[in-house]
């Protein structure tokens, strides 16, 4: 059986296709801090410089989810899916402009998956 | 006075070369209140073609605007305050409807805080002074600070007019020009500002652009014809501000946020007096201004021995917590500033319950009554658990405590810096030693000592480590929006000798 650290839903699915196709490559971010902070970002690929200090978690809708390593220390218990709500975030993030953000919905994943996961790794 | 939402124009322009003008290609966007989800205003969506022009408006006023004496700019600054003043009610019930803050911290701290951010800079430019070094008896280095040019700044939605007066005060108060980008949630009191003050400054000295962050903020931060540019906001548009930034080989400022601990120590509970009520009253900060405040002291560390007897007390004074109409002055805790916020705060409650910590208080959102049906509201809520959860970890940015006991100083220490982030932290003891020891340890820019949430002009507010870089509301702000110019002047008749 495979396990992942990232999923997305239906909705928010739809949302990072249509984006897509108006801005080409993508990625997701996630953030921390203030704010607007905690929440994942959408970002055109070019535009945001990712390095070692980033661990890719996976793919979701056909694009890499990433976080910052030392963040990771603090999440890597969990799992998450990405998931759509209306509102209005004050970030950098390509939803915004149609009133929507993503937002993580979070789990803290079983032993079997955990297990796997460390395998993997 | 009885407070109410102030009557709203149905739309607004870009306050740009001392005008306000609609969008170019006509499009705006609406901004609702938190407090009942009802439509106040609508506002430009901005996209590049506008900023460049913002951007233009300044880099024409910045070489008249930098060389005004500093009597001159004071005076300008100094009647901005006045006029800021003249409006409170204004501003505060402006400040409400569109953040859903209450109004008793509206009219109490947010703009007088403004007025006075503004006077405070205003004062001390006045008494300024460059340095002159005899470097030896024929060599005489001066120092003299010239403005930057044109500095953008992108500012936060939790204290809108309060953040406006940190980023623009200093950058006014050093000869720059100014192009501000307010959240696009909060957009109210930028406008009402423009509108009131416009004529005060020269044109294309003061402007502000509406829209959203990847169409307005972006071209804002990346252009090349701005030389700084101030945020503040969260970590992953903070590094792509920086990027853009390093493009233009420009200085930046960041202010990120953080995870603040609030350490309480076993003396707190030696006598039962005002201290300790103050004590009290210091742990449910957390709860101020909807917990929306990046330096909100959102770890509580209580030494083990007090834990029962104090966070009893914690509770009793967090379920007193009065919610309801943010415009009644009996309300303590107003609206979240948006939906996506109350949604994200509801998740981490989730993944907290999830992770085994105990709901103490709340634990929930908050259904008020008629109108305020539809607003975003949530209960104060504390969770028991520790350190390393999540919800110790990451900034919810909602009125949610996360509570953990420690054995001694060293373990409050430990707990205290295990964290990303490094803004604000509080102590609170009645001995001497810990008053000093425990907050030199603690890798915060700010640690209130016996005292929380106080944020008076001259007391420099900035971050460590991932919280952010740069001192504000404090005049080494100053530096920060200007050039050093070294000149370096010889006396000596002798040329040197090689050639």
């Amino acid at each position: 059986m495979e396990f992942n650290r990232v999923e997305i839903t239906e909705e928010a699915e739809e949302i990072v296709e249509q984006l897509k196709q108006q801005h080409g490559e993508l990625i997701f971010h996630q953030s921390g801090g203030c704010c607007d902070g905690s929440s994942p970002m959408l970002l055109p690929k070019e535009d945001f410089y990712i390095d070692d200090n980033d661990i890719w978690l996976g793919e979701v809708a056909g694009i890499p989810f990433y976080m910052s390593h030392d963040q990771f220390e603090y999440w890597k218990h969990t799992h998450l899916t990405v998931d759509l709500t209306n509102g209005r975030g004050a970030s950098f993030s390509l939803e915004i402009p149609l009133g929507k953000r993503f937002i993580i919905r979070s789990r803290l994943l079983k032993e079997e998956e955990l297990a796997y996961l460390n395998k993997k790794a | 006075m009885n407070y109410s939402k102030p009557k709203f124009k149905e739309k607004y322009g870009n306050f740009i070369n001392g005008k306000f003008e609609a969008p170019d290609d006509g499009e705006y966007f609406d901004n609702h209140s938190p407090i009942d989800n009802m439509l106040l205003a609508k506002y430009p969506r901005s996209k590049e073609s506008v900023v460049k022009k913002a951007i233009e408006a300044a880099n024409n006023a910045k070489d008249a605007w930098g060389k005004t004496s500093v009597g001159e700019r004071s005076a300008i600054l100094m009647k901005i305050a006045d006029v800021i003043e003249a409006n409170l009610n204004e501003f505060a019930q402006m400040e409400t409807a569109d953040n859903g803050k209450a109004i008793r911290e509206t009219v109490n701290a947010d703009v007088p805080l403004a007025v006075d951010h503004f006077r405070y800079f205003a004062s001390v430019i006045r008494a300024e002074e460059g340095s002159a070094t005899e470097l030896n008896e024929n060599t005489v280095s001066l120092i003299i600070r010239e403005p930057l040019g044109v500095v953008a700044q992108i500012i936060p939605w939790n204290f809108p007019l309060l953040m406006l007066a940190w980023k623009v005060a200093p950058a006014l108060a050093s000869g720059n020009c100014v192009v501000l980008k307010p959240a696009e949630q909060t957009p109210a009191s930028a406008t009402f500002l423009a509108e009131r003050i416009g004529d005060l400054l020269p044109p294309g000295v003061f402007n502000v652009i509406h829209g959203f962050g990847p169409e307005a903020g972006k071209p804002l931060a990346s252009s090349g014809k701005v030389d700084k540019v101030a945020f503040t906001g969260e970590t992953t548009t903070g590094q792509l501000i920086m990027q853009y930034a390093s493009k233009n080989l420009n200085p930046v400022t960041m202010e990120l946020g953080g995870k603040s601990p609030n350490v309480f120590f076993s003396s707190i509970m030696d006598h039962d007096d005002d201290f300790l009520d103050k004590c009290i009253e210091g742990a449910v900060l957390f709860a101020f201004n909807q917990g929306e405040v990046c330096t909100a002291p959102s770890r509580l560390l209580i030494q083990e021995d007090i834990y029962d007897a104090f966070i009893e007390k914690v509770i009793a004074r967090t379920e007193a917590i009065k919610m309801g109409d943010p415009f009644d002055m009996n309300t303590m805790m107003g609206a979240q500033a948006s939906n996506d916020q109350h949604e994200k705060i509801l998740s981490y409650i989730e993944i907290g319950k999830e992770e085994g910590a105990e709901v103490l208080t709340g634990g929930g959102a908050k259904k008020l009554d008629g109108d305020l049906s539809n607003g975003f509201y949530i209960q104060p809520t504390i969770l028991k658990g520790h350190n390393k959860m999540r919800v110790f970890q990451e900034e919810i940015f909602g009125p949610v405590l996360a509570v953990c006991t420690f054995k001694d100083e060293a373990e409050a220490i430990e707990i205290a810096n295990d964290t990303l982030y490094g803004l604000g932290a509080g102590v609170w003891t009645r001995d001497a030693h810990q008053l000093y020891q425990i907050p030199r340890a603690i890798k915060a820019g700010r640690v209130w000592v016996n005292c929380y949430h106080d944020y008076p002009a001259h007391a420099p507010f900035g971050g460590y480590k991932k919280s952010g870089f740069g001192r504000e509301n404090h005049l080494m702000m100053l530096n920060h929006y200007r050039q050093t110019k070294n000149m370096l002047i010889s006396y000596d008749k002798k040329k040197l000798g090689f050639f």
